[in-house]
């Protein structure tokens, strides 16, 4: 690779053998990393920083188990590599609840047992936060389309939509 | 996955430099397909080149009429742009047709042409697949073919594009903008992607050293007489048996223009110009979208698991075009 290439990029490419610096916002809380580029924004999350309530699924795009917000925005966090979210601010489920307080969308999926194994819960509830920042859900039905990113294989779906719609008073 | 080095370059000619300099590298943007297929090993890139960042992020005007779509806007955002739901609604519910919210957030309108197909033996690296390792053989053919092609296929190949959004595109009429060391090009959307032939290994007409910086929509939406119908084994997040892009310009009732492109038939989405041509100047009757769809699914060909979407594809098209007629 030529120098003026080396020049034009913020992060030219490295040996294989050369873990990358990753700057991640989680929770609000910074997180200085070196990351090899493959490792996905999930993995980073529960095995280099500890945050396990973001789960891995199907590690494929396909369950939803690992939805985090990335600057606000739901996306499969399986999808995504880490080194991609340099500098981004990411909120994980640990991230929802205000010290001792749930988050709505975690007291209304308590409150409507929205959950068997609880091992979708935490994607459904960031998916369900993004929904509602999105805004584009006003029925029912809208929720279960815009939640169809989100399997639960316990099949707790009409206690999980029953949970969105009271927090968002079917007025969204 | 295998391993592999990364850059993220700052601007387009950085970036096509930076592919261009590195041996097996991609561009990754989305990632929600390559990284799928890395995961598999059935992509194997050496060096990946990240150009999420890059300013290809806009839908501005494009001075002839209609909208430019940045290659980096997400499918959400395109779907959602006030101006396209207002102008081209077909493309929007086409989007909205796939993958899941979380995807959609992610996946990008360029990223979005590039899909590779979901069969599942070129999934599946134990099995010979000719897309995935030329001369292997197609495992197919012979194999469970629910999913697979009825129209265009090759001895070769008889995998389908997966996408909606090109669906919508196809039917629209789009253009896709590229880039290179060697300068830009305008590729038709009928011209990108591409039949399998002898060569499935290649989707479409992109060199390797091209990058897609924008989407072009002709200034003819069909606001008013559309349809996207997609038939799927399931209500949502599923690829597509069989969709149609269902498009008229009418005059009263009688039709000045039809465009008609299906998803899950083929290799690309698939446009019988003739075909619609014979529409121009009939009525708008459930006989005429009959006879269409018919000389549309005229050459079609099923294996032993998809016979039933020759049916069901004729189908689809007679119930899409009355939709956008608004006869039912």
């Amino acid at each position: 690779m030529s120098n003026t290439v080396q020049e034009k990029t913020t992060l030219a490419a490295q040996p294989l053998a050369e873990p990358l610096p990753v700057h991640l916002r989680i929770n609000g809380e910074d997180h200085r990393l070196q990351l090899r580029p493959w490792v996905s924004l999930l993995d980073a999350l529960r095995e280099y920083i500890g945050y396990t309530g973001t789960k891995k699924g199907c590690d494929h795009g396909q369950c939803g188990a690992c939805t985090v917000l990335v600057d606000g925005v739901r996306i499969n966090a399986c999808m995504t590599l880490a080194v991609m979210r340099d500098g981004q601010e990411i909120t994980t489920i640990e991230g929802l609840a205000n010290g001792d307080k749930l988050h709505p969308l975690q007291a209304a999926f308590v409150e409507h047992d929205a959950f068997q194994c609880g091992y979708c819960t935490p994607g459904q509830i960031c998916s369900a936060v993004g929904l509602i920042k999105e805004g584009r859900a006003k029925t029912r039905d809208d929720i279960r389309e815009l939640m169809s990113g989100n399997i639960c294989r316990c099949g707790a779906y009409t206690n999980i939509v029953d949970a969105i719609e009271s927090v968002t008073g079917g007025t969204i | 996955m295998n391993p592999f080095t990364y850059s993220r370059p700052t601007d387009v000619p950085a970036a096509v430099q930076d592919v261009a300099t590195h041996a097996e590298a991609k561009f990754i943007a989305g990632g929600t397909n390559l990284l799928d297929l890395m995961k598999e090993n059935v992509m194997k890139p050496h060096h990946l080149v990240d150009i999420s960042r890059l300013a290809l992020n806009k839908i501005e005007e494009n001075g002839k009429g209609g909208l430019r779509l940045g290659a980096l806007v997400t499918n959400a955002a395109t779907a959602y742009h006030p101006e396209v739901e207002k102008r081209y609604p077909l493309l929007s519910k086409a989007i909205l047709a796939g993958a899941s919210p979380q995807l959609r957030n992610m996946a990008t309108d360029g990223g979005n042409l590039l899909q590779r197909t979901r069969c599942y033996y070129f999934y599946d690296v134990a099995t010979p697949c000719n897309k995935r390792e030329p001369g292997s053989g197609c495992s197919a053919i012979k194999g469970y073919n629910r999913i697979h092609a009825i129209l265009g296929a090759s001895e070769q190949c008889i995998a389908t594009h997966p996408s909606d959004m090109c669906i919508a595109l196809a039917a629209l009429n789009a253009t896709v903008l590229v880039t290179s060391k060697r300068g830009d090009r305008s590729i038709p959307f009928a011209e990108f992607h591409r039949l399998p032939g002898d060569t499935p290994q290649l989707d479409n007409t992109l060199e390797p050293d091209e990058i897609i910086t924008a989407i072009d929509l002709p200034e003819k939406g069909f606001a008013e007489n559309h349809t996207y119908l997609k038939i799927r084994d399931r209500a949502s997040y599923a690829f597509a048996l069989v969709s149609v892009a269902a498009a008229l310009e009418l005059e009263g009732n009688t039709i000045r223009e039809a465009r008609i492109a299906l998803g899950g038939v083929a290799h690309k989405p698939w446009r019988n110009e003739a075909a619609e041509a014979s529409l121009a100047g009939k009525p708008a009757t459930k006989e005429n979208f009959q006879q269409v769809a018919g000389m549309i699914i005229s050459g079609a060909k099923g294996y032993e698991h998809n016979q039933f979407k020759i049916e069901l594809a004729k189908r689809a098209i007679v119930r899409a075009l009355s939709q956008a007629a608004k006869l039912i």
